[in-house]
């Protein structure tokens, strides 16, 4: 299997330079013979890796330890699960699966986009391919799953245990699709560009595209988050290390392109920034996995030092020139439409919220690869950890979260003060009401304060635009409240889809300023002794030590602590952590394949976490240390995660129409007269 | 060898109860309040090696805000890039952050400040003992050029658009000049606004 999988990548790679140079002179010379074969050949190469990648699982399947990926990333007593998993656990198999779903999304786009379209496809074909290639090449010459050991071992290494976690088997995946599938918007700029068919054609093509890419992206920074909290037992769910900054960029910057891409579809206008938006969000996608993979800088998340992060430092450079250069030479024909015609409009609106967007990916990026500059011009080495990003990233992320409600507020070119007055009063007031409310119940935190009062803000805007959107169904239609409500939604569902993002934006900030409150305390407990914590919502929590169990499951020996949980004097039932021992079997004797790791044992609620950590015994008796902490909000978090996910489901779901420019939604008089008597967009 | 008196079957039943009860005073007396906080010694785990890093008992030290504030503000220099207090706190099997914990502890108690403290430890382990660099020399441009940045282009954004905005001649009021001027009651006007709103919801 391992010969049918090695020969699957070659094909894939010979098949991936063929599409890249046939895409790119076929279209370029009017050749319609070259330009079929290079649809047919991107499908080529996806089956080619699907059956590289069928080979990788059965070899993990079948525990073929003859293979170096499986020996090193499984054993026997892997629970089958994992197994599968194992697949993109490590630096090479994770690279296979993200050569195979990067095939498997050029495919759809060459099959799923529409016709319009056909005169960017072979250039599509062509980016797409050429970035497959590059994937196998670094497989084939650097990080080859299919390499062999010399021997056949009679059990694998296992797989770490902090990976041994649901949340792994799902966060780096929906964090490869992200990351991968921003390569299709990326193909189709850069087939707008070489075919100079650079109206909104290709915006509208990838639409749905760039919505999927931010949603795994999304979805996979939250899950990551997660996996931290419930594995890692810290406490904490984001550490600021490289390589999630190395996730957070090109979200950022995928975020800033959904805003300002709007103003191109209304307004005609910022055509060159979200060219470049998609071109950089693309590079930092890349950028992610030079970081994950390079070692260049230190962090917990990186993969095993190799060499192929010069690959992706090449490939950066590379896919940047390339980009870049063809912006410039594109330049001239990309002027905008319209200008801004008032700084109190939406459009400016939105290009401050660019602005933000973009500021923060820099200071993020900045604040990453700040430890190599210090080193370049001082030759010292330092580290840039979470105080210095929250003390940068802070403030900028507070501005940005009023921005959120500013937007929607305002009108587009031109809003009135009476505009002004009618859209600000209520969400205003909502703000001020939530600020009011904290500080009399005595809450000190001036960040804090600001993100809830904010989000309090946000929650007017959308409370109001989903309130006066239905009112006036209501008033017309005469439809009752859900039905007019659905209606409302489902015929708008780009701007109502998107009003629920924010509010599953706003529900992370609330989670995210719950941490300002957070409680700890470590303590030593023989069994019958306990402990007592004080939330901050004023109740006292009293953990008791009930001991410590010790049995074998599957592929460890577990140490489980239990404590009873007492809220206020009234019984809150039992809390288990663990410690647990991983071995492998060696001539029948277990052999412990990994330093112990912890399971974390919490009780989540809408206002607070119960996070309990057992460190270890004392003495080897039932003796034990423990650290209790209270976790406020954490719980919004996970939940703001679903509700951005139901609202980017919203906005993407098929229909509904596309935007109409604003300047055809009336004759241009009436346009004017309502906008200055103070319309909502 | 005389032969024991055999039992009566009332003596055995009295026998088996005694030792029924007895058995069960014992079990209850392992259970009494009295042999649970800290009055006996806590029972030995089966496998001892499987339940972690052995640990050292908590001091009311190691729960000291000032000293977790130190801690906080220095790195663990076992390569986790965690500070030291969350890497003594999270990672169990570290050895480095314990020792660092003493350290601190140590210079804590010989009377230094927080701030001696820092300054010892980069004196000790050089600058990267911290968890963010001191806002001084080059270090500065850490923290400044992002803000700055940001800012001169948020400046520039409103000077530009600004001037753009002021020049602009309103695109409406361009395309109003080839259209009949409408008459239009107030009636008429709040009809279309609704209609507006209507197609806009």
């Amino acid at each position: 299997m391992t010969l049918l999988g090695q020969f699957a990548l070659w094909a894939a790679f010979l098949l991936g330079l063929w599409c890249a140079v046939a895409g790119f002179s076929g279209r370029w010379r009017g050749r319609p013979d070259l330009t079929q074969s290079v649809t047919r050949a991107v499908y080529g190469i996806c089956v080619a890796l699907l059956v590289a990648a069928a080979c990788l699982w059965k070899a993990l399947l079948t525990h073929d330890f003859s293979v170096e990926y499986v020996w090193a990333y499984t054993s026997r007593n892997l629970p089958t699960y994992y197994v599968i998993s194992a697949f993109w656990a490590g630096q090479k198999g994770s690279l296979l699966f993200w050569a195979l779903v990067l095939s498997i999304f050029a495919s759809a786009a060459q099959a799923l986009s529409s016709r319009r379209h056909a005169a960017l496809l072979p250039y599509v074909a062509a980016v797409t391919s050429s970035v497959v290639a590059f994937f196998v090449s670094v497989m084939l010459f650097a990080a080859n799953p299919f390499e062999r050991l010399a021997f056949t071992p009679l059990d694998g290494r296992g797989l770490n245990p902090q990976l041994q976690n649901v949340g792994m088997t799902i966060h780096p995946p929906m964090l490869y699709l992200g990351y991968i599938s921003i390569t299709i918007p990326f193909a189709f700029a850069i087939a707008a560009l070489l075919s100079r068919r650079l109206d909104t054609g290709w915006i509208h093509a990838i639409r749905k595209w760039t919505i999927v890419s931010w949603m795994f992206l999304s979805v996979g920074i939250t899950l990551g988050m997660w996996w931290a909290y419930v594995e890692l037992g810290w406490g904490g769910y984001w550490a600021w290390d490289p390589v999630e900054n190395a996730s957070l960029l090109p979200w950022l910057t995928m975020t800033a392109f959904l805003h300002s891409v709007m103003i191109q579809e209304k307004r005609g206008m910022l055509k060159r920034w979200n060219l470049g938006l998609i071109v950089g969000t693309f590079m930092l996608s890349i950028f992610g996995t030079f970081i994950t993979r390079s070692g260049v800088i230190a962090s917990v998340h990186s993969f095993t030092q190799s060499n192929v992060g010069y690959f992706f430092l090449g490939f950066l450079i590379l896919a940047g020139a390339f980009g870049f250069t063809l912006l410039q030479t594109r330049w001239h024909l990309l002027e905008p439409e319209a200008h801004l015609e008032s700084m109190v409009s939406r459009e400016a609106a939105f290009l401050f919220n660019n602005l933000l967007f973009v500021g923060i990916a820099f200071s993020v990026l900045w604040g990453t690869l700040f430890p190599i500059l210090s080193e370049l011009v001082r030759g010292t080495k330092i580290t840039v950890g979470p105080p210095f990003f929250n003390r940068v990233n802070v403030p900028l992320g507070l501005m940005l979260l009023a921005l959120t409600g500013v937007g929607p507020l305002i009108a587009w070119r031109r809003a009135s003060a009476s505009n002004l007055r009618r859209q600000f009063t209520l969400p205003l007031g909502t703000g001020a009401v939530v600020a009011a409310a904290l500080l009399a119940a005595g809450m000190r935190d001036a960040y804090a304060v600001i993100a809830f009062a904010l989000a309090g803000f946000v929650a007017g805007t959308v409370a109001q635009e989903f309130f006066r959107g239905v009112r006036a169904r209501r008033r017309i239609h005469g439809e009752p409240l859900p039905r007019a409500f659905i209606r409302l939604v489902g015929r708008n569902r780009r701007r109502y889809g998107g009003y629920i993002v924010h509010v599953g934006i706003l529900i992370y900030c609330v989670g995210f300023a719950g941490m300002a409150f957070k409680r700890e305390r470590e303590a030593t407990l023989k069994p019958g002794e306990s402990v007592e914590l004080r939330s901050p919502y004023g109740h006292t929590y009293r953990f008791t030590h009930v001991g410590i169990s010790q049995y074998q499951a599957l592929n460890r020996i577990v140490s489980a602590a239990t404590v009873q949980v007492e809220r206020d004097g009234k019984p809150e039932g039992v809390m288990t952590s663990e410690k647990r021992q991983h071995f492998t079997v060696e001539n029948g004797e277990k052999v412990p394949s990994f330093e112990p790791s912890t399971e974390v044992a919490i009780r989540s609620g809408l206002r607070e976490d119960l996070y309990i950590v057992f460190a270890g015994p004392v003495n080897g008796t039932e003796e034990a240390v423990y650290r209790f902490t209270i976790n406020p909000l954490v719980w919004w978090i996970w939940y703001g995660g679903l509700v951005l996910v139901f609202g980017g489901i919203i906005t993407m779901w098929p229909g509904g129409g596309h935007p109409v420019p604003v300047t055809r939604q009336a004759p241009a008089a009436y346009g004017a007269a309502l906008v200055g008597a103070g319309e909502p967009s | 060898m005389t032969r024991s008196d055999p039992v009566d079957r009332r003596g055995f039943l009295l026998a088996i109860a005694g030792i029924a009860g007895a058995a069960a005073a014992g079990a209850l007396g392992a259970q009494t309040p009295g042999a649970l906080p800290g009055s006996g010694p806590a029972g030995s785990l089966g496998d001892p090696t499987a339940a972690g890093r052995p640990q050292a008992p908590t001091t009311a030290r190691d729960d000291d805000a000032e000293i977790q504030a130190i801690e906080k503000r220095l790195r663990c220099t076992c390569g986790c890039t965690l500070d030291v207090y969350t890497c003594r706190t999270t990672d169990f099997s570290c050895t480095y952050s314990p020792q660092l914990h003493r350290e601190v502890l140590e210079l804590r108690d010989s009377g230094m400040t927080g701030q001696q403290i820092v300054d010892a430890f980069v004196k000790r382990y050089g600058e990267q003992a911290l968890m963010a660099p001191e806002p001084h020399g080059f270090n500065l441009a850490g923290y400044l050029v992002p803000g700055t940045l940001v800012t001169l282009a948020g400046g520039a954004m409103l000077w530009i658009l600004g001037r753009r905005s002021r020049h602009a001649v309103p695109a409406a009021a361009v395309a109003a000049s080839d259209v009949r001027p409408v008459e239009a009651t107030p009636e008429e006007l709040a009809r279309l606004r609704r209609a507006l709103a209507d197609s806009d919801a």
